[in-house]
């Protein structure tokens, strides 16, 4: 019979639904509605990993998103997921787990080694020993470590799996479906408010599912079971279980992670596997329950011994007895619950109590079962290697500081309460400054400075009466700030046992002579020594002593290890706990995969793509495609088996001798309008402005306020008030908003509206000898001739019918002209000029031709516009109007602008005339100079000039002008190339421009 | 992240805004002769207050104005917005 453990009735399982799953190679049964966790102890299976350091033995602690220990690697392949909490993962069928950090498996780990070895390897031992020598560290000691000490194994496949994010809006976001969480959701939706109710667990009722109480004469799960019908059956409510909110963010910004996927029998193709909620709250309901603490004795970390809490939702949950020889180990009353279940079911449990004999209700109840209770009595020590099998049981003496006498009691599990702490993780991430509250050793809210409201046992007010008072009140009240309506609900009468206090020890001493290790973090195996030795080392912050132990920095964030720390470093200290603060809260509350994180933003979806009027003609027509920014531009197009250099050489050559068509859509474009349009330009760029001619288009350049270029285009005059400007490809979007800042911030006074029009305009650049030939066939009415359609001439011209402008600008250095028409006309202008140049030899050219084609005439660009150089830099002092004043002009007279022998643009050619020189080399004098070999310059853009059939780069060059015709060495260590260089004039070809204006 | 009153389209997440620095510093009036530690002042330097901070943002992913923002760089608590020729 599998599942021994499993009870034939009770919990919330479906035992007609059997599902297999398989643990470490071996195969298992569980019931729908187990966790990966639940079905396991159900087989009898308590050992699930190693511990992080020593690689101890170790099982579950709890039951829930608290559990430090039960670390699991799911499936393999692209579906493979690290680190999955067995708690939290719901059974399906053919899931496939295995534990992790262990070698060769989980029973016989080599790594355990370790635990022999643990004098050795104390608190800050990896920062004390890997320090020396250096060159170890990389080869030897940290390969071993990353081997011997890792968590799971990322996916090196990618995910297959959908991701989404969802952007939702509410006036009251309540996190956790306890009865505080419930009552509040249940009194704001009354009273109309938009709700969000928000459970991490896939079933609604927190503690109500466990705890043995009545709301309104039902019983607790009942009550809880129908406040969320009721809740779904309202149109101002959403309730969401599976869902962790996990961060609190600005301005009440919530996030939350829904698990949608994982844990379906048979999911449709498109469910995403994981949502990511952002959830704008007005206000926040944190009804986030409170986490048990364990107690801390010599081998408290052995495979059975686990929070009293857990065990009781195991057994009522989910039917599943996690030992039939039970101990309850406890500082307080609420671990009598779980002896109670135990009792019910047949089962003996023996309770250890560290207080001295105490009434309670619940005790009462306890003792009327005839339950064995020892009070003043502690557990020293455990025995047991893969599972604990005793306990050492003492009595403690008067002052709690040892033990009186010691026997050996057998048992296969130790049930451990040590009070509970509240959940304050989003109260805290609000802003909430924390404070300690002594009744319950504590950290509890405060005031927040976000609209954070924490109710419930969160609070640390541990009664159901007064969570079901405060969820209702505060449910009401922050509803009624926003919705006015005044709709009351009734508070049902409620039933519960009635606590008495803990006691406050929750570290147990050593016996005589006995130096057993302590747990305190169980998953980065921090232990009461290594506390103790940091504090003795001088570590005395608490946030120093936990980045020198790693206590709580695992991926538990230290929930069950927080408080137990700071209370041991209280201690040792001699302080209270306050004065020793508490290290930060910070998000995710539970870890959130990066699937979620990252949503749809994948692949191609990463961001948006731009694409011209003519892609399709791109595509059809072999080319081959390259990112300038958001947009796609053809990089060359293939013909044959052509590789990239002969493509563009083929490309680029056409141009110089004849005609091509570049697609120049990308260009930004911007349209600037009213009376003060020419005084605005003239202010923006370096040149002047007010006398252009209408219908002509001149080249500016404009610069930041500290004096670096920041953009160069054309800007045309259409009519007197109104210009049509260009920018790069790349400052497009950069340019506008620096339009707009100085005509809204700056100089509002100023009659300019400018608005970008670059999507507006389809832009074709026709150039190379034959361009106007070609022009005029394109447009047989219009006289293109030089005098009338001069270099930087305008005009408006009609294309078969659609309107176009014909701007005579170039960027190749040839006779150009660009033509523009609207969007949607772009793909028939595009043939048109393709079919009527056919005869002549004309040939598309992409960003590679341009590349060329520039860069060999000494036309700057992003490479050497790259924020770092000023006009002079690049011999654009022609530029710079002296009679007026414009953004950035009075930096460059500041110092470092005006002094000699700053690096300017200059072309470099290779003594071999054969050799490529890569784009970023260094400029050097001396080749086999010694490193840090001085630099004179980098490369900036390099080409294959079709002009001169050999390789040409611009350079900026330290004194550059000065330079021309040194030899220097053009060195790139990253190619590994070392190559003799000419300086030349950064006009290599047609320096007097003249082919521009032919 | 925050949620910011554009005081053209109301209340955006901040996604939609781009950051645009202190909203106190003047431009030299063009033309005038400035020195250069004016100059310096004008580019370079800025306050780098704890607490309020009044600052420009841009809705650049809506109604593309510019407006001021008082904020506290602390808690990052926004206690006005004004569009740009309103007093704060
Ligand atoms: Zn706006």
């Amino acid at each position: 019979m599998t599942q021994k453990y499993r009870l034939d009735k009770g919990g919330l399982v479906k035992r007609d639904k059997e599902i297999s799953f398989k643990f470490n190679g071996k195969k298992y049964f569980g019931y729908k509605g187990d966790t990966l966790a639940s079905a396991l102890l159900a087989n009898g299976v308590h050992l699930v990993g190693r511990s992080f350091k020593y690689h101890r033995p170790r099982g579950f602690i709890g039951a829930g998103v608290d559990e430090p220990n039960a670390k699991v690697q799911l499936y393999s392949g692209a579906k493979t997921e690290p680190n999955a909490v067995a708690t939290e993962v719901e059974l399906v069928e053919g899931l496939v787990a295995k534990s992790q950090n262990c070698f060769p498996s989980v029973s016989f780990d080599f790594g355990e080694i370790n635990n022999f070895l643990s004098k050795i390897f104390p608190a800050g031992f990896y920062y004390k020993t890997f320090m020396w020598p250096k060159n170890f560290w990389y080869k030897i000691y940290e390969p071993i470590i990353r081997k011997a000490a890792g968590l799971g194994v990322a996916p090196l496949k990618p995910d297959p799996d959908r991701y989404e994010h969802k952007f939702e809006y509410c006036d009251i976001l309540v996190v956790g479906s306890g009865p505080s969480g419930l009552a509040s959701a249940l009194a704001a939706a009354k009273n109309g408010a938009r709700v969000i109710l928000a459970e991490d667990k896939p079933r609604f009722g927190g503690s109500l599912l466990t705890d043995e109480v009545t709301i309104g004469n039902k019983k607790g799960k009942d009550w809880a079971d129908e406040s969320i019908e009721k809740l779904k059956t309202m149109p101002n409510v959403i309730v969401k279980k599976r869902s962790q909110v996990f961060g609190y963010y600005d301005h009440n910004m919530m996030v939350m992670f829904e698990r949608t996927k994982d844990h379906l029998e048979n999911p449709t193709q498109y469910i995403p596997r994981q949502r990511l909620w952002y959830i704008r709250a007005k206000e926040v309901i944190a009804s986030t329950g409170s986490i048990e603490r364990p107690l801390v004795f010599g081998n408290n970390d052995r495979p059975g011994i686990m929070l009293a809490s857990a065990a009781k939702e195991y057994l009522k949950v989910y039917g599943v007895l996690v030992g039939k020889k039970p101990i309850i180990f406890t500082n307080n009353d609420s671990a009598y619950e779980t002896a109670i279940e135990f009792k019910k079911n047949g089962i003996d449990p023996l309770v250890v109590d560290v207080r001295k004999n105490i009434e309670s209700s619940v005790i009462r109840e306890a003792k009327n079962l005839n339950i064995k209770i020892k009070f003043s009595h502690a557990i020293a020590n455990t025995k047991g290697h893969l599972r604990v099998k005793s306990a050492m049981i003492g009595k403690l003496n008067e002052k709690k500081s040892n033990f009186e006498s010691l026997e050996e009691v057998s048992c296969d599990c130790v049930c451990v309460s040590g009070n509970w702490t509240p959940t304050v993780h989003l109260s805290s991430q609000s802003g909430n400054k924390l404070k300690f509250d002594e009744t319950i050793n504590a950290f509890i809210p405060n005031q927040s400075r976000q609209n954070e409201n924490t109710i419930g046992s969160a609070t640390g007010s541990f009664t159901l009466k007064k969570s079901l008072e405060e969820g209702f009140n505060k449910g009401f009240e922050l509803s009624n700030k926003i919705t006015k309506k005044n709709i009351k609900s009734d508070i049902p009468i409620s039933n519960e046992r009635i606590n008495e206090e803990h006691d406050k020890l929750w570290c147990m001493p050593l016996p005589k002579n006995k130096n057993y290790k302590r747990c305190v973090d169980f998953q980065n195996d921090v232990y009461v020594s290594d506390i103790e030795l940091a504090i003795r080392e001088g570590f005395r912050s608490i946030e120093h002593v936990k980045r020198y132990t790693t206590l709580g920095m695992a991926t538990d964030q230290g929930k069950t290890s927080n408080l137990n720390g700071l209370q041991l470093v209280s201690n040792i200290e001699k302080k209270i706990v306050p004065e020793v603060g508490h290290t930060t809260f910070r998000p995710p509350y539970t870890p959130v995969t990066i699937g979620a994180i990252v949503g749809r933003e994948v692949g191609k979806d990463y961001r948006p793509t731009r694409k011209s009027p003519m892609h399709a003609w791109h595509e059809k027509n072999n080319a081959v495609f390259v990112d300038a920014g958001l947009w796609l531009r053809p990089r060359y197009y293939k013909q044959g088996k052509e590789n990239l250099y002969e493509a563009s050489k083929r490309e680029a050559a056409n141009v110089r001798s004849n005609v091509g068509l570049c697609d120049v859509t990308s260009l930004g474009k911007i349209d600037i309008k009213g009376s003060d349009s020419a005084e605005f330009l003239n202010r923006v760029y370096t040149n002047a402005w007010m006398k252009l001619p209408i219908g002509k288009a001149r080249y500016g350049v404009m610069l930041r306020e500290d004096g670096m270029i920041f953009d160069d285009g054309t800007t045309t005059r259409i009519s007197e008030n109104h210009f049509h400007m260009t920018t790069t490809t790349a400052q497009a979007v950069n340019v506008l908003a620096h339009l707009e800042h100085y005509l809204q911030v700056v100089w509002p006074e100023l009659d300019v509206n400018v608005l970008s029009t670059t999507e507006q305009w389809a832009g074709a650049a026709l150039a190379g000898p034959n361009s106007r030939n070609l022009l005029e066939k394109i447009f047989p009415e219009i006289d293109a001739s030089n005098e009338a359609l001069p270099f930087m001439g305008y005009k408006e011209a009609d294309l078969y019918g659609v309107p176009a402008r014909i701007f005579r600008i170039s960027f190749s250095g040839e006779l150009a002209y660009e033509i523009n028409v609207e969007s949607g006309y772009g793909v028939f202008m595009w043939e048109k000029i393709i079919e009527l140049g056919k005869e002549m030899g004309i040939e598309p050219y992409g960003t590679e031709a341009l590349s060329t084609l520039r860069i060999e005439m000494g036309h700057v660009a992003g490479s050497e516009i790259d924020g770092r150089t000023i006009p002079s830099d690049l011999s654009l002092d022609g530029m710079l109007s002296k009679k007026k004043d414009f953004i950035g002009k009075r930096s460059l007279s500041r110092e470092g602008f005006v002094e000699t022998g700053r690096e300017k643009i200059v072309g470099v050619v290779p003594i071999d005339k054969k050799t490529m020189i890569p784009e970023g080399s260094h400029l050097v004098e001396d080749s086999n100079a010694k490193l840090p070999n001085p630099k004179l310059g980098h490369i900036s853009a390099s080409c294959w000039s079709v002009e001169y059939n050999n390789p040409f780069s611009l350079a900026i060059l330290k004194d550059g002008k000065n330079k021309i015709g040194e030899k220097l060495y053009a060195l790139s260590p990253l190619k590994n190339k070392s190559i003799q260089v000419e300086i030349v004039s950064s006009h290599y070809v047609d320096p007097k421009g003249e082919r521009v204006r032919s | 992240m925050l949620e910011i009153k554009c005081p053209y389209c109301g209340k955006r997440s901040q996604n939609e805004f781009s950051y645009g620095g202190d909203a106190n510093i003047k431009r030299p009036e063009l033309g005038k002769e400035v020195s250069d530690r004016e100059w310096d002042d004008f580019v370079y330097f800025r306050k780098n207050p704890r607490g309020m901070h009044l600052e420009l943002w841009h809705h650049v992913a809506g109604c593309r104005q510019w407006f001021k923002v008082s904020r506290d760089t602390s808690t990052h608590e926004i206690f006005k917005t004004s569009k740009i020729n309103e007093e704060l």
